[in-house]
């Protein structure tokens, strides 16, 4: 079985701030990491490989550095990585990114099983998995917080949705993205270190992709743009209740409400 | 499938006209964020004079459930009944929700930000080449018809003003308990129309094996609703009475270490620095000093709620609902009014 893993490069704390001046965004933390819910990803597909045979690919679009990310993942035990890095991909909002990878997948030759995270710590939105199915056509289950069966014909999953938990079957190929603690992602090994240490990373650019139309890539195939960032307004005032008891009760109760906290 | 082969770029802004609300189902039931949609709907909507349509798609009942949603302000409720339809398949509620979409050509599609609509919408959103922004908290509707989107990032440590002004619909997801929802009106406005399930919508590559009702997990760090037992509660009568604003908060009661040494707190629900570190929605500590080391362990949470009957307690620095009382005295009147409220609620939703 042949599964694809995408994962993401982030800054290694969320802990960011706005300029007040500029409005741009000011990073904390300099280094970048792996997208911590990736690290569930990963370990699901190196479970996977390890039940039912097979070779897992991590890959991902971003700057040339992510190539660091892709040392800790071979470190953890993946197969291959494959960076997809280019200017022409620079500003890529939901949709260009997930066709970017979709493009990547169909350069690999597709896959059986493609996993993401269930989002990232940065843009946050959990929106690339069911993208990147849509693009390529096949089912997806997204939210999966544990694996029911896996064989080389069909995957079983077990997922969450409001107030129930459903349990999905799909053929292969197939997408899902999964939740935090479906396993303990495993810490990457110093013997790994040292068998990985030759291995290469793949890069892909814009040129070697099957689809030449530049206007479904990067800041000219987005059709969401960021038009400013600010501060989140600063917590209210302090309430203090005041009153009898049941007063106080009555009070609390009609505050929380109109907060829509209840 | 359905494809589009309109890129970025290329809508005719005029084309698209109206909002169309995802009404979400999950086994029967209309999740309440469907009403908080359809209220920010006819607010978005209500300067242009568009109209506000539901889609509402599942199984059995669908129609009569479609009734429900009449005596909301809205125009139209897209109703698509078959019983294939009754658990959510990503996949079979794409070509469904794209059948809609082709119909009405809304400027906007509003999803809830939950499990389901969050699977569903990016995928929606990636058939029509459109952008969707996730989880917004507040929504503008310019002039031109650009749908002005807030919504937090890296956490929820910065906000980001997103557009969409070159491609329609819109789409946007929207949280639970976000927006507001209108009141039920007495006089039934809008009108259901059936639209016909073709096979081919509900094929499907995805097979429901089973769906049953979440159980609770055990995990405090998981809950969105915390009831904080201190010192204070000093007998089995108080732990009944924090027990009992936790049930109807909807919540779990986990404790202070000072609680756990008196013998009445179970080890696994302590909170603080040798205990859990959690960051609920809602977090009521009643009877708590609120010390430095239980405070680092539940200082980021959403909504601090401070019952305590010492003025000067620690706890009142940090809370920002400050009771400063007896919780022997407090928590019953507490109990009994959310009671209340709870009934007027399910009552209101319940009828059609
Ligand atoms: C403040 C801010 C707000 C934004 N809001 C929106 C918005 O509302 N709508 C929108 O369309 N865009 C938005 N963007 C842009 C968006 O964040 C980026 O386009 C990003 O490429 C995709 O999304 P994500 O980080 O949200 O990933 P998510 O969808 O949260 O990621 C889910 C999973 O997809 C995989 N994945 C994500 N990115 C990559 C990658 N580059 N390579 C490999 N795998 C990946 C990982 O497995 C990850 O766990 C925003 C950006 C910022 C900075
Ligand atoms: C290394 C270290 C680690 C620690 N780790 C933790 C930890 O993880 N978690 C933790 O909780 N503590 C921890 N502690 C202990 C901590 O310092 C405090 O002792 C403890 O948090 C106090 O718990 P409390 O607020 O329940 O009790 P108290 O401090 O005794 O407070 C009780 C409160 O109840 C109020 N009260 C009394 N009667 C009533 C009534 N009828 N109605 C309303 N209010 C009433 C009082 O006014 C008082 O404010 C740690 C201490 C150390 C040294």
């Amino acid at each position: 079985m042949k599964i694809i893993v995408c994962i993401k490069q982030v800054p290694d704390s969320s802990d960011v701030a706005i300029d007040p001046e500029s409005g741009t965004l000011i990073r904390m933390g300099q280094n970048a990491k792996t997208n911590p819910y990736d690290l569930y990803a990963i370990e699901t597909a190196l479970r996977i490989r390890d039940e039912v045979g097979g070779t897992v690919t991590a890959l991902t679009m971003g700057p040339p550095q992510a190539e660091e990310m892709m040392r800790d993942a071979y470190m953890m035990g993946v197969d291959e990585t494959v960076v997809m890095s280019d200017r022409k991909f620079a500003g890529s909002d939901v949709l260009a990114t997930s066709y970017t990878l979709s493009q990547g997948i169909k350069m690999l030759e597709g896959a059986d099983l493609i996993i993401c995270g269930k989002q990232t710590t940065d843009g946050d939105t959990a929106q690339i998995g069911p993208a990147i199915a849509e693009h390529l056509d096949i089912p997806h289950v997204a939210w999966v917080k544990s694996l029911e069966e896996v064989n080389d014909r069909f995957i079983a999953v077990v997922h969450q949705m409001s107030g129930h938990v459903q349990v999905s079957e799909m053929p292969y190929p197939c997408l899902i993205t999964v939740d935090k603690d479906i396993f303990v992602p495993r810490l990457p090994s110093y013997k790994t270190k040292l068998s990985t240490r030759e291995k290469e990373v793949r890069f892909l650019s814009f040129a070697d992709l099957p689809d030449k139309n530049l206007s479904r890539f990067g800041i000219i195939g987005s059709p969401t743009q960021v038009d400013k960032m600010f501060p989140p307004e600063a917590a209210e005032g302090q309430v203090h209740i005041e009153g009898n008891s049941v007063e106080k009760a009555n009070r609390l109760v009609a505050l929380l409400s109109e907060a829509k906290i209840l | 499938a359905i494809r589009f082969e309109q890129k970025a770029g290329q809508a005719d802004k005029s084309q698209w006209s109206g909002i169309l609300v995802f009404a979400e189902q999950e086994q029967g039931e209309i999740h309440p964020v469907t009403l908080e949609l359809i209220g920010e709907a006819r607010r978005l909507g209500g300067p242009k004079g568009y109209e506000v349509n539901v889609a509402l798609i599942g199984g059995e009942g669908t129609a009569e459930r479609a009734e429900m949603l009449k005596r909301y302000g809205v125009d139209k409720i897209y109703a698509y009944e078959h019983e294939a339809l009754g658990s959510f398949k990503a996949d079979s509620y794409t070509k469904v929700m794209a059948d809609c979409i082709t119909r009405m050509q809304p400027s906007v599609v509003l999803v809830g930000a939950t499990a389901l609509g969050r699977s569903l919408a990016p995928r929606l959103a990636t058939r029509f080449h459109t952008g969707l922004t996730a989880d917004c908290t507040k929504l503008e509707m310019r002039e031109n018809t650009d749908l002005v989107q807030i919504r937090p990032a890296f956490g929820g440590n910065v906000m980001a003003q997103i557009l969409s002004t070159e491609s329609r619909p819109q789409f946007a997801t929207v949280r639970h308990k976000v927006m507001d929802a209108p009141e039920r009106s007495a006089v039934a406005t809008g009108e259901v129309v059936f639209c016909e399930v073709a096979e081919e919508m509900v094929s499907s590559a995805i097979k429901v094996r089973s769906v049953h009702a979440a159980e609770r997990s055990c995990g405090i760090e998981e809950e969105d609703v915390l009831v904080v037992a201190g010192r204070g509660v000093k007998d089995e009568k108080g732990m009944e009475l924090v027990k009992a604003l936790a049930d109807v908060l909807g919540g779990q009661v986990c404790c202070t270490r000072a609680l756990v040494e008196e013998g009445y707190g179970d080890p696994t629900r302590q909170i603080g620095l040798s205990g859990r570190t959690v960051k609920p929605k809602l977090i009521v500590t009643c009877g708590v000093s609120g010390s430095i080391q239980f405070a680092s362990g539940m200082k980021n949470s959403e909504c601090i709620v401070a019952i305590d009957a010492d003025p000067e307690a620690l706890i009142f620095n940090i809370a920002h609902y400050c009771i400063n009382d007896d919780l022997y005295e407090v928590i019953p009147p507490l109990v009994e009014r959310l009671k209340q409220k709870k009934e007027v609620c399910s009552h209101a939703f319940s009828l059609s």
